[in-house]
């Protein structure tokens, strides 16, 4: 009986395994092709096994692009959105969480009666705000627009609300300031949520591509994504080996930061769909 | 006012024996009214930046988006246009064709993608399955990837003559796909694409409803005899039937604004038979720079969002209500 149980579930497991392999595959060629020559991208049949061309790929990818500069682009751009949204969020979720005011539901429902808009209807409104006070080409052009992220201050708000109140009571009667109970009571037992809403904002901000594709106008602005779908645009452009280490390089880290920190990664981008 | 008030008190209290005490209480009141209005404010003070940004960032474009989607010309030259841009495109061919493309994309894509996501669900959240969390840390991979990095892959995967899909496809005796060099190729190469993107994402999201159904269920209909079609259909859909809802609504409205994958991969071509109305929105705002008519776009995508996923929810929503 044990026996035959074991054995049906080989089935099972073997197209479980293959669907997996299909997920995953295009990830082992990319980071293969990434350390191939360009003439071998294009080998027929492909060639499924690394060659050492990495690293000259990524020094041609630099002229071309300025690697390293468009690399920090997308850094400082997706920590300062990451760390701003936080901080907004918390103070916002927290205040609709734990206290009752004139205007709060009002508030509330504003905020998230945006989620149905789409984000295309504010790019030519943006473009011209940004354009006006000549903050296309910076940084916080990129920044500002994502400091409120209503679906974030709505997820802070679930979270907030499941904490006992008493705990938050007994730091007020020993005469901390609220912002303190934030930061001194809340904070640390909401580590593991707000690690998650980290990686949910940062995996935002890392990969969008649109609004920083029409407000990053010059190459040295760029961030990575932009960067490479442009050079991936140029119909001359042969620089494959290139295209692919740049594509590796903005991908395989968050991969590793993905494979250590899976509880956060999942929790953080399925946030909406269980109500944590 | 304040003041009068308190130097009556003051009066009042001077004849009092237990003048300090009182005078300690009054003080004692006024600080803890002082201090309940500072409590009042905290809210408020709270929620400064969010309602800061989202009044100049969010409320503001939408609103001013609006106006400019009844205006037309550029820069100085921009005037006043009524709804000439709504009625221009009622009879755009071009925004009808990215509809129907997006539309085309949408309604192969989504169920397909959802059926598979629930299939894996199942497998994976089955009793007879190894290694399962393998299997979900797997099929999530993708999720993680960027759109233009996915774009940028399948690219090359994608390509007719040395692509590693027409290999495999080629090996096993299929042949060929021209997948980016013909319209019905390419827009199979998007649904392809997005599907590899999000369907372990939503397998992932029903293992988590799965794993809230109670077990108890199914062995009570195991015992009544029911099989497992019967035990899935009366048992595991009913009880997920708001997460898949919530998918539906969800993949739907994020395919309507479909843009990054259809702009790496095709550049809307072959012949705009990937244009979706997120292209098309673009090209009018950020290479013509037609604002107003780029904003009516942004508009009507808005009406088609927030009709469908009405339309959705009532026909999906809770059937007991």
């Amino acid at each position: 009986m044990i026996l035959t149980k074991r054995l049906k579930g080989w089935p099972l497991t073997l197209v479980l395994a293959t669907v997996t392999g299909l997920s995953v595959a295009p990830f082992y060629w990319l980071v293969v092709s990434a350390t191939q020559k360009d003439s071998d991208i294009f080998a027929w049949p492909p060639k499924l096994v690394p060659s050492s061309n990495f690293l000259a790929n990524l020094r041609d990818l630099n002229d071309k692009i300025g690697l390293w500069r468009v690399l920090g682009n997308s850094l400082a751009v997706a920590s300062l959105q990451t760390l701003g949204g936080l901080f907004v969020a918390l103070l916002a979720g927290y205040a609709f969480a734990k206290f009752r005011f004139r205007g709060r539901t009002i508030l509330f429902g504003l905020l998230l009666s945006t989620l149905v808009v789409p984000d295309q209807v504010m790019l030519v409104p943006l473009f011209q705000m940004m354009r006006s006070f000549h903050l296309l080409d910076s940084y916080q052009a990129l920044v500002l627009p994502g400091l409120c992220v209503p679906f974030a201050i709505f997820m802070m708000r679930q979270a907030l609300s499941g904490l006992p109140d008493e705990l938050l009571d007994a730091a007020r009667v020993d005469g901390a300031g609220e912002l303190r109970v934030l930061l001194n009571v809340v904070v640390p037992v909401m580590r593991p949520f707000l690690a998650a809403m980290s990686v949910f904002l940062f995996l935002g901000s890392w990969n969008s591509f649109v609004w920083p594709l029409i407000a990053m106008r010059s190459p040295e602005m760029h961030t990575l994504p932009v960067a490479l779908a442009t050079l991936h645009g140029q119909e001359s452009n042969t620089d494959y080996g290139a295209i692919l280490s740049g594509t590796a390089l903005s991908t395989v880290p968050i991969m590793i930061l993905f494979l250590v920190l899976q509880k956060q990664f999942i929790s953080g981008l399925l946030a909406g769909a269980t109500k944590g | 006012m304040s003041v009068a008030v308190t130097g009556r008190r003051r009066d009042e209290n001077s004849g009092n024996p237990h003048r300090d005490t009182a005078a300690l209480a009054d003080a004692g009141r006024r600080r803890a009214k002082r201090a309940s209005a500072r409590r009042k404010a905290v809210p408020y003070l709270l929620l400064a930046p969010a309602l800061l940004t989202f009044a100049v960032f969010k409320a503001y474009p939408i609103l001013d988006s609006l106006r400019i989607s009844t205006t037309t010309g550029a820069g100085a030259a921009t005037r006043g246009a009524g709804m000439s841009n709504y009625q221009r495109l009622v009879h755009d061919p071009l925004f009808w064709q990215a509809l129907r493309n997006t539309a085309e994309i949408l309604v192969v894509q989504v169920p397909l993608m959802l059926a598979l996501a629930l299939l894996l669900a199942l497998g994976i959240n089955s009793a007879l399955v190894k290694w399962r969390a393998v299997w979900r840390l797997g099929i999530f991979m993708p999720a993680v990837t960027g759109l233009v990095a996915t774009g940028v892959m399948f690219g090359f995967l994608l390509d007719k003559d040395s692509g590693a899909l027409n290999w495999l496809l080629n090996g096993v005796g299929l042949g060929k796909v021209d997948w980016l060099g013909s319209g019905s190729g390419a827009r199979m190469a998007v649904v392809l694409v997005l599907t590899w993107h999000y369907t372990g994402y939503n397998a992932v999201i029903y293992l988590a409803g799965l794993q809230g159904v109670p077990k108890d269920l199914y062995e009570a209909a195991m015992v009544d005899g029911a099989g497992p079609v019967r035990r899935f259909r009366s048992i595991t859909v009913p009880a997920l039937r708001p997460i898949i809802l919530f998918t539906v609504v969800l993949s739907s409205i994020g395919t309507l604004q479909l843009f990054d994958e259809p702009y790496i991969l095709t550049r809307g071509g072959p012949d705009n038979a990937t244009l979706t109305v997120s292209m098309y929105l673009y090209e009018n705002g950020f290479h013509y720079f037609d604002f107003g008519y780029a904003s009516a776009i942004a508009y009507a995508l808005t009406l088609l969002v927030v009709i469908l996923g009405v339309v959705q929810m009532r026909l999906m929503g809770d059937r007991d209500k």
